[in-house]
């Protein structure tokens, strides 16, 4: 015998669980949706809650952004599990096109990287004129340096920072030289608890919410330029890719309207990204 | 010690004004836990009872195994099933790949081991008991399972509640194969890690303890009912 209590109970169960599933089974006849394979950085830096609604009241569509590494982005986008791609490393977005996964890169804005620190610099890097100075004093003083570790793009830049030097940080990893194998919000919180330099750029940092006694202690060298690229994913190699949105959300970055919308964006004050479509 | 009051408090606050963004995340979090939890109790209670009732050769290893995936790491459920049901994988041509299904596919897979093992030691230290009289009775063997089951229900619900606190906490699967997407495959664990990676401990904190709130009020409520059918059955 169920008594009432029970009976109302399993209802209720029943319906949280059974509830809603129609619109996501049927998502793709119902509505337009395109997914965005994109970096921890932009969504960190919340572009993408800022501009996304924008763009769906004007079109319709809804774009779901999966934030990853900038490597790991290219991967998903590789395996067909993306419509649009959004990274920050030239070099691979190139060979991505040249592969056949992409259709065209278009540049989209740009920000830069800083390296940020604890304020009594310890290996002062205020002092030094370029990025690569300011690195090679951080290894000659053995100060305490977070790296992302994950292929990302920050990573990447990172690591041709180093090789300028002619230098090989990762023969110290685990010393001074510490990855973190994490997003970019993660390792900077790491690195104010170890009280370690790290790279970042300009948009996650500015966001971040728990910098301490961390600041910007080298910035404006024009190694640390930023770019940000988009690229449709290549219909023709894979047949699912719902081009025709994938295209109408890139032209709309690309054009006049979207390019000053990611202008406007602006955290206490400052602004993150800087629109460079050409 | 501040940080931890003050994410106390954004936790009441967040939970007093119902958050309309909080409402959604909590909402879907539980609809795909239940959900998981359900599709796993079809497959574990079965699988479990068989284990327990049952001899057949290969069986001791079956078990060792089903109590090793107890421990399966979430990540690696996660890169299992991102692999399942990408484009480039078997099941890719479902387009399952971030979105609510494919959270619930990895979640049901990380609580079957776990219910499956609670069930069959269950059962199996029930019919040691019962082994005598469930002979001397004579009855047909699914007459003793559903006799067994029905005995260890409260037992088992215990078994359920471990499997739903798998999987409403776990964050690594669903992350990979939900894809962390805003309104879509966000749930509680995901934002959390998200909020830790903005920087915002407060929030991401604050979160946490809603999240705990609601696995107080599932279990508090399923204390409720068994207690309530124990009343009724003595």
């Amino acid at each position: 015998m169920i008594n009432r209590f029970v009976f109302r109970a399993l209802s209720l169960a029943s319906v949280l669980v059974l509830g809603g599933y129609g619109s996501t089974l049927y998502a793709d006849e119902t509505k337009s949706e395109i997914t965005l394979a994109s970096t921890t950085s932009t969504q960190n830096s919340g572009l993408f809650d800022y501009l996304l609604p924008l763009f769906k009241e004007q079109t319709g569509i809804e774009v779901h952004v999966v934030a990853v590494g900038t490597g790991a982005a290219l991967k998903l986008a590789r395996n067909g599990d993306a419509d649009v791609l959004m990274v920050h490393h030239k070099t691979s977005e190139e060979t991505f096109v040249s592969e056949g996964y992409g259709v065209e890169r278009f540049d989209v804005m740009y920000n830069d990287f800083v390296l940020v620190g604890p304020d009594n610099d310890p290996s002062g890097v205020k002092e030094t004129e370029t990025i690569v100075d300011a690195l090679g004093e951080i290894k000659a003083k053995q100060a305490i340096f977070l790296s992302r570790g994950d292929d990302s793009g920050t990573n990447k830049r990172e690591l041709e920072l180093w090789k300028a030097n002619g230098d090989n940080p990762k023969t110290a990893s685990g010393s001074w030289y510490r990855e973190t194998g994490s997003g970019m919000g993660a390792t900077l919180n790491t690195a104010v608890a170890m009280q370690g330099y790290t790279l970042s750029d300009r948009a996650t940092w500015i966001s971040y919410k728990n910098k301490q006694n961390m600041e910007i202690l080298f910035e404006g060298d024009e190694r640390l330029f930023n770019q940000y690229g988009v690229i449709v994913v290549n219909p023709e190699k894979f047949p699912h890719v719902k081009e025709e949105a994938a295209k109408i959300f890139v032209n709309w970055l690309l054009s006049e309207e979207g390019q000053s919308t990611i202008a406007s964006y602006k955290v206490s004050g400052q602004q993150l990204f800087i629109p460079d479509a050409k | 010690m501040n940080d931890l009051w003050q994410a106390f408090f954004k936790a009441i606050s967040l939970v007093v004004t119902l958050d309309d963004k909080l409402l959604e995340i909590v909402f879907l979090s539980l609809r795909l836990s239940l959900s998981a939890v359900g599709i796993a109790l079809l497959i574990a209670l079965p699988f479990g009872a068989v284990l327990a009732l049952t001899k057949f050769p290969g069986r001791r290893i079956l078990i060792v195994i089903i109590n090793v995936f107890m421990g399966l790491p979430p990540v690696v459920v996660g890169l299992f099933v991102y692999l399942l049901l990408s484009r480039s994988g078997p099941f890719g041509v479902f387009g399952l790949l971030f979105t609510p299904s494919a959270m619930i596919i990895a979640q049901v897979i990380l609580v079957v081991p776990i219910v499956t093992a609670i069930t069959r030691q269950v059962l199996e230290e029930l019919h040691h008991e019962y082994d005598e009289l469930l002979r001397s009775l004579d009855v047909p063997w699914y007459r003793k399972v559903t006799a067994l089951v029905w005995d260890a229900r409260f037992s088992l619900s215990t078994a359920a509640l471990a499997g739903f606190g798998r999987a409403i906490s776990e964050v690594g699967a669903v992350m990979i194969v939900g894809g962390n997407i805003d309104h879509l495959t966000r749930v509680m664990t995901t934002a959390i890690a998200l909020e830790a990676r903005k920087g915002d401990l407060v929030m991401a904190l604050a979160l946490g303890l809603v999240l705990l709130a609601v696995a107080l009020g599932i279990n508090l409520f399923a204390y409720s009912i068994t207690e309530t059918v124990k009343r009724r059955h003595q």
